[in-house]
């Protein structure tokens, strides 16, 4: 049902999102051939004028930023049915639409609604997917994302991660310094909260499994310490400020440990895994090189981490037991900040392709390196957690800015940010429902 | 055309400024006397006036440098800056009250955290200089801000290298 064409072109600058929101995103470079679908404007039955949320322009527009799809105008539907009965397939037919979404929002109390929708396959003529939700004016948007995810999977075949979260870094000048923040706000661009703000420098956020929980290092004090915040509280435990470094985390899957760098008074930076309940830490490796950015695979064995104990950086393994690492990367004299894809299958990493440093993905069965972003100085890989797109931090002038690209190097997206200086992009796991 | 005139006096001063410093030229090559009698036609280049010369103080002897600047990929101190270390040493050595942070830095190429491990890689080559010429370990702290504050924005090679630094902080 789906055409797939390798040829890329640009496409059109599209942007998404409120005036508040920093993050306004574009598509640079989309698939070569989109679907035409068409979502039709959900009916609404309640007491007051219109919805709470149009839920149909979301799900419209997370389809558009997919690259994948190409949702016709509402101008251009010969008939807007909102429910399946009085659907006429022959109307979608003949303007090439290849699926139909309706749906419905239903008042049912106060503040609580029924949000209802249906995907049809024109050229079978048949349901692909059909479902019915509550919801509040608080969950309205998640749902309507929610609606966008099932509507994705069944016409791709990938899970879709429009109800998913980003968290990254801002870097703001002020008056008297600068002013980093920690922010997290939907995968869109919308609904920015900032969780931690300082004059000292924030770096490295990671997620925890269950989406609930930062880990962060902080520069306050002028030292660095390894912060893990939870999200829904505020409240933060400072879980390593030993002497020297404290760098890099990341949460083991089981969301009990971290994966750090610690560096001690002699500057050996090595990597060490902490229980974050009983604040107890182990040494995996005691090279004197620099061992850092260490990361999980998903099935929880190994560390991958970079070290230059060969010379530059590369990308080594270690077994979560202890042993001897052994080297991943050998292509190129750049390897570093290695990211497994959350199915197993690809390694992504900071690459340095003559002079440039970018994004590449390793296929660790094949060890084939492929090259997926084109920029002068990009940094930071995080796998969404469909294992099919990344989101990176690249160069716009003087500013970071983050880029999402699928990883088949197809389709491409800025999230642009206006003045603000944007960075260390990390995709959160799946919400769970 | 007065702008010209200046032009030709800046050039005339550049090249006797050029000249200090090198091999004197023979004031008159045909005078074969010269060598011989120490010639008082060569006044204004005597070799007496030029040993006697006054050395000009440095302006700056009285600061101390505070930042140490490293190599592309490199975490050694220069030679020379290393009289810059030795005098800071000597400074903590006298005054064991003296207390210090070693802030290290990188350019931006790269990862982040990579970066933070170069940058302590340099704070470390200042201690260990440090505590060699008598500073002891428990004054010397070492922080490494990585990429995370730079001192030059750009991206040109000058900006990098003045982002690849030690800087020596007193806190005490």
């Amino acid at each position: 049902m789906l055409r797939h064409t390798f040829k890329t072109l640009i496409i059109a600058i599209l942007l998404v999102g409120t005036a508040q929101a920093e993050l306004k995103i574009e598509i640079t470079q989309g698939a070569g051939s989109r679907t035409p679908v068409a979502v039709v404007p959900f009916a609404w039955v309640g007491t007051s004028p219109g919805m709470p949320l149009d839920i149909a322009e979301v799900i419209g527009a997370d389809l558009t930023r997919s690259g994948r799809f190409a949702p016709i105008p509402e101008g251009d539907m010969l008939q807007k049915p909102t429910a399946g009965a009085d659907l006429d397939f022959d109307d979608w037919s003949i303007l090439g639409v290849e699926a139909v979404v309706i749906g419905r929002v239903e008042q049912t109390g106060a503040n609580a609604y029924t949000v209802q929708f249906q995907l049809f396959d024109v050229f079978r003529r048949r349901q692909l997917v059909g479902y019915r939700m509550p919801a509040s004016r608080g969950t309205m948007r998640r749902v309507a994302h929610r609606t966008a995810d099932m509507i994705y999977e069944k016409l791709t075949g990938i899970k879709g991660v429009f109800g998913t979260k980003v968290a990254y870094v801002t870097v703001e000048e002020q008056r008297d310094g600068k002013l980093y923040k920690l922010v997290v706000a939907d995968q869109d661009g919308e609904n920015e909260h900032t969780i931690m703000e300082s004059a000292d420098p924030i770096m490295s956020p990671a997620w925890s499994p269950d989406s609930r929980r930062l880990a962060y290092v902080s520069f306050e004090g002028s030292k660095s310490s390894v912060f893990v915040q939870t999200l829904r509280t505020g409240n933060r435990q400072r879980v390593s400020s030993k002497p020297g470094i404290n760098g890099a985390p990341a949460f083991s899957p089981d969301g009990r440990k971290l994966v750090l760098t610690l560096g001690g008074i002699d500057g050996n930076l090595d990597i060490h895994i902490l229980d974050i309940s009983t604040k107890k830490t182990k040494r995996l490796t005691t090279h004197r090189a620099i061992d850092t950015e260490g990361s999980w695979s998903p099935d929880g064995r190994f560390i991958y981490f970079t070290s230059d104990r060969s010379g530059g950086p590369q990308i080594y393994r270690v077994a979560v037991d202890g042993g001897t690492p052994q080297r991943i990367t050998f292509e190129g004299s750049y390897n570093a900040r290695p990211r497994l894809s959350p199915d197993g299958t690809r390694l992504a990493m900071v690459h340095n392709d003559r002079g440039n440093f970018r994004i590449a993905i390793m296929n660790v069965e094949r060890r084939d390196l492929l090259i997926l972003s084109v920029g002068r100085q990009d940094e930071s890989p995080s796998f969404a957690p469909n294992s099919d797109t990344l989101i990176y931090a690249t160069r716009q002038g003087r500013n970071g800015v983050l880029e999402s690209v699928s990883a088949d190097g197809l389709i491409r997206q800025r999230l642009a940010s206006g003045q603000v200086d944007v960075r260390e992009p990390v995709w959160s796991p799946f919400p769970r429902f | 055309m007065p702008h010209y005139k200046l032009i030709v006096f800046i050039l005339a001063a550049v090249l006797l400024v050029g000249c200090t410093g090198q091999t004197l030229p023979d004031p008159d090559a045909a005078d074969t006397q010269y060598g011989g009698d120490g010639g008082a036609s060569t006044d204004t280049y005597s070799d007496d006036a030029y040993g006697n010369g006054e050395p000009i103080a440095d302006p700056y002897a009285g600061e101390l440098s505070n930042i140490i600047y490293f190599d592309f990929d490199s975490w050694e101190v220069r030679a020379m800056d290393t009289d810059i270390v030795a005098r800071h040493a000597a400074q903590m050595a006298n005054n064991s009250r003296l207390e210090i942070r070693l802030e290290g830095h990188a350019d931006e190429r790269g990862s982040r955290e990579y970066n933070i491990g170069l940058g302590e890689r340099r704070s470390q080559a200042v201690r260990r200089l440090l505590l060699i010429q008598g500073a002891a370990a428990g004054q010397i702290s070492t922080v490494s801000f990585g990429e995370e504050r730079p001192q030059a924005f750009g991206s040109s090679e000058s900006d990098y290298a003045q982002n690849r630094r030690v800087e020596i902080k007193y806190i005490n």
